[in-house]
C-alpha cells in the first residue's frame, strides 16, 4: 500500500466525523440563518440578512451578548487572581503540598449540574434555612432579588469553585519550570520577595498567563450548564441573568419555537463575537508584555 | 510567614471542601434538616436508608441514568482516543501533500467553541432520527479536535528510532502503530482518557438537548430535571449528586499523578 493510502487509513475516519458533525452544522446554520425557517429546516423563503437584523434589535439577544460580556469580565480576572494565588501558596510548602493540591483540584470532578444544585439549595437558597442566610444572619433571596443583583455572587462564586483548581494545576506546572538560577540571581541583586515575584516569576509564567486566559474566557463565553441550572424553572427562565447560549437554547429548541433562522443567525453573531474578543485580548496581552 | 501560608490553605481548603460536605450532610439527613430555619452544621441523625429510597423510587430514574452515563463516556471516550489517536499519529508521522489543510480543519473547530453549533447539529442529528438514543449521545462528540490535535503534537515527538526498527521488522505504518507507538505512548493516551472521561461525564448542554425521554437520560440531565421541578425531594436530590461525582472523585484519587499530567499538557498546548 502507498504512503497516500495509509495517510487515509489514519485520517480519513477522523476527518469524515469532523465535516459530517462540525463542518456540515456549521454550513448548515449559516444557511438556515438567511432563510424563514420556522419548524424547517429546509426552507425555502430566503430573507436575506433580516434574521441578523432582527437579532441584532432584539433587545433581549443584545442583553444576553450584555450579560455574558460582564460575566467574562468578572470571571477571568478573578479566575487568574485566585489560580495564581493557590498555585503560589501551594508551590512555596513543604508539607501537605500534594493533599492541599488535590482539594483544590477535586472541585474539576463535579459538573456544573451539581455545583448548581449545592449553590442554589443549600448555599444561596433564598430561604431561612440556606447556609449563606444562616451564616450572615440575612434575609436575602440570592438568586431571586434584581435589586441589587445578589445572583451574581451565586454565578461567580459557583464558576470560581469550580474551575479555579483546573487554572491552578497550570500555574504550578509553570511555576516548576522556571529555573531556580533565576531566583538566585534576583537575590544576589538584592531583590525583595515582591520585586522577584514581579520580575522573575510573571515574565517566566507568559505562556501559561496567557493560556489561563484565553482558556478561561472562551469557557465563560460558553457558559450554559450553571446559569441553566442556577434559574431556570418549570415555569421558563426569568428574563435577568440570561447568557447567549440560553437565550438560543430556548429560542431554537424550546418548546413550541423551533425558529432554526434567528437561532443560525444568534449562532453565527455570537461566533463571531467570540472570535473577536479572544483576538482582541490575545492582541493586548501580546502588547503588553512584547 | 509559614504559619500564615499555612492558615490561608487551611481556610480556603475548608472553604473548596464545604460543598462537598453539604451533598453528604443533605443527602443522608431527612427533609426537616434541610429545610428547618434552625440550621445545624451535622444532621440531628444519619439516615444511611435514604441510598436504598434513592433507588428505589420510581419517580428518579437514578440507576438507568447511570447506566446511561456510564455507557456514554466509556464509548465516547474510547472513540475519541482511537480516532484522535489515529489521526493524530498519521498527521504526524505519515509525510502528505493534504495535512496541512486537514490541521487547518482541525484547528478550525478549536476556534469555534463547539457550543456556538450545537443548534445546528441537533437539527441535523434529529434528521438522522437519532433524538433520545445512544448514539446520538455519543457519535456526534467522537470527533475531537483537541484530541487529535494533542496527539498529533505528542507523535512528533515519539522516537524515530523505534519506528526505523519496527519497519527494519517488516511492519507495516499500521502495525508500527498498534504494536509500537501506542505500547509505548500509555502514560500520554491514560492521561488524555482521563480527561476526556470527565468532559464526557460532566457534559450538560448536548445530552440535554438530544436526551429528549427519561430512558436516555444521563444523570446530569436527571438530576437538572429534578433540580428545575417545582416539588423535590431534597435529600434525593443531593444523594443522587454526591452518587454521580463518586466514580470520578475515585479516579481522582486513584489517578492523581496522570490527572495532573493531562491537565497540564491539554491546558498549556490546547
Amino acid at each position: 500500500m502507498s504512503r497516500a493510502a495509509w495517510f487515509w487509513v489514519f485520517v480519513g475516519p477522523f476527518l469524515a466525523g469532523l465535516l459530517l458533525f462540525s463542518y456540515v452544522p456549521i454550513g448548515w446554520s449559516v444557511l438556515l440563518s438567511f432563510f424563514e425557517a420556522r419548524n424547517t429546516v429546509t426552507p425555502t423563503d430566503f430573507v436575506g440578512f433580516r434574521n441578523y437584523r432582527e437579532m441584532l434589535t432584539d433587545r433581549s439577544f443584545v442583553d444576553s451578548l450584555l450579560t455574558f460580556s460582564l460575566f467574562a469580565l468578572a470571571v477571568v480576572p478573578l479566575t487568574y487572581v485566585s489560580a495564581l494565588g493557590l498555585a503560589l501558596l501551594v508551590n512555596r510548602i513543604e508539607f501537605a503540598r500534594s493533599f492541599f493540591r488535590s482539594v483544590f483540584f477535586l472541585p474539576t470532578a463535579c459538573s456544573y449540574v451539581v455545583a448548581a444544585l449545592v449553590w442554589k439549595l443549600s448555599i444561596f437558597s433564598g430561604v431561612d434555612s440556606g447556609l449563606a442566610n444562616t451564616v450572615l444572619g440575612t434575609d436575602i433571596a440570592w438568586l431571586v432579588q434584581v435589586k441589587p443583583p445578589w445572583y451574581w455572587l451565586a454565578l461567580i462564586t459557583v464558576r470560581l469553585w469550580l474551575q479555579t483548581g483546573f487554572y491552578m494545576i497550570l500555574f504550578i506546572a509553570g511555576l516548576q519550570r522556571i529555573s531556580q538560577s533565576l531566583y538566585e540571581a534576583a537575590e544576589v541583586d538584592g531583590a525583595s520577595g515582591w520585586q522577584s515575584f514581579r520580575y522573575v516569576t510573571l515574565p517566566q509564567l507568559r505562556s501559561t498567563s496567557i493560556a489561563v486566559l484565553l482558556l478561561s474566557l472562551i469557557a465563560a463565553y460558553q457558559a450554559f450548564d450553571e446559569f441553566y441550572n442556577l434559574f431556570s424553572t418549570t415555569g421558563g427562565y426569568p428574563p435577568y441573568a440570561r447568557p447567549p447560549l440560553v437565550y438560543l437554547y430556548y429560542n431554537s429548541l424550546g418548546a413550541g419555537a423551533q425558529d432554526f433562522g434567528h437561532g443560525g443567525a444568534g449562532a453565527v453573531i455570537l461566533a463571531a463575537v467570540i472570535a473577536m474578543v479572544t483576538l482582541l485580548q490575545g492582541k493586548l496581552i501580546g502588547r503588553e508584555r512584547a | 510567614m509559614k504559619a500564615l501560608r499555612y492558615l490561608a490553605l487551611v481556610i480556603a481548603s475548608a472553604l473548596f471542601l464545604l460543598p462537598f460536605y453539604l451533598l453528604l450532610r443533605n443527602g443522608l439527613a431527612e427533609e426537616a434538616d434541610i429545610t428547618s430555619p434552625q440550621w445545624t452544621f451535622f444532621p440531628s441523625t444519619v439516615h444511611w436508608e435514604n441510598i436504598r429510597e434513592l433507588f428505589e423510587d420510581p419517580a428518579v430514574p437514578m440507576a438507568s441514568s447511570l447506566l446511561n452515563s456510564l455507557i456514554v463516556s466509556v464509548l465516547q471516550t474510547s472513540g475519541q482516543l482511537l480516532l484522535g489517536a489515529m489521526a493524530g499519529y498519521g498527521l504526524a508521522r505519515i509525510p502528505s501533500r493534504h495535512s496541512r489543510w486537514v490541521v487547518g480543519l482541525v484547528l478550525g473547530t478549536l476556534m469555534i467553541p463547539a457550543a456556538v453549533t450545537f443548534v445546528p447539529t441537533f437539527v441535523m442529528v434529529s434528521t438522522l432520527g437519532w433524538v433520545s438514543s445512544l448514539r446520538g449521545l455519543i457519535i456526534p462528540g467522537l470527533f475531537s479536535g483537541l484530541t487529535a490535535y494533542l496527539c498529533s503534537q505528542y507523535f512528533q515527538s515519539f522516537p524515530r528510532e523505534l519506528e526505523e526498527a519496527a519497519r527494519v521488522d517488516g511492519l507495516s505504518p499500521w502495525g508500527t502503530f498498534w504494536r509500537i507507538v501506542v505500547p509505548n505512548s500509555g502514560n500520554f493516551l491514560a492521561a488524555l482518557a482521563v480527561v476526556n472521561l470527565i468532559g464526557s461525564w460532566n457534559a450538560f448542554l448536548w445530552p440535554l438537548v438530544i436526551a429528549q425521554d427519561e430512558e436516555s437520560w444521563t444523570v446530569q440531565v436527571a438530576m437538572s430535571t429534578l433540580l428545575t421541578a417545582q416539588n423535590i425531594n431534597l435529600h434525593e436530590l443531593f444523594l443522587a449528586a454526591a452518587v454521580s461525582i463518586l466514580p470520578l472523585v475515585v479516579i481522582f484519587v486513584v489517578l492523581q499523578r496522570f490527572l495532573v499530567r493531562g491537565v497540564t499538557e491539554t491546558g498549556i498546548k490546547g
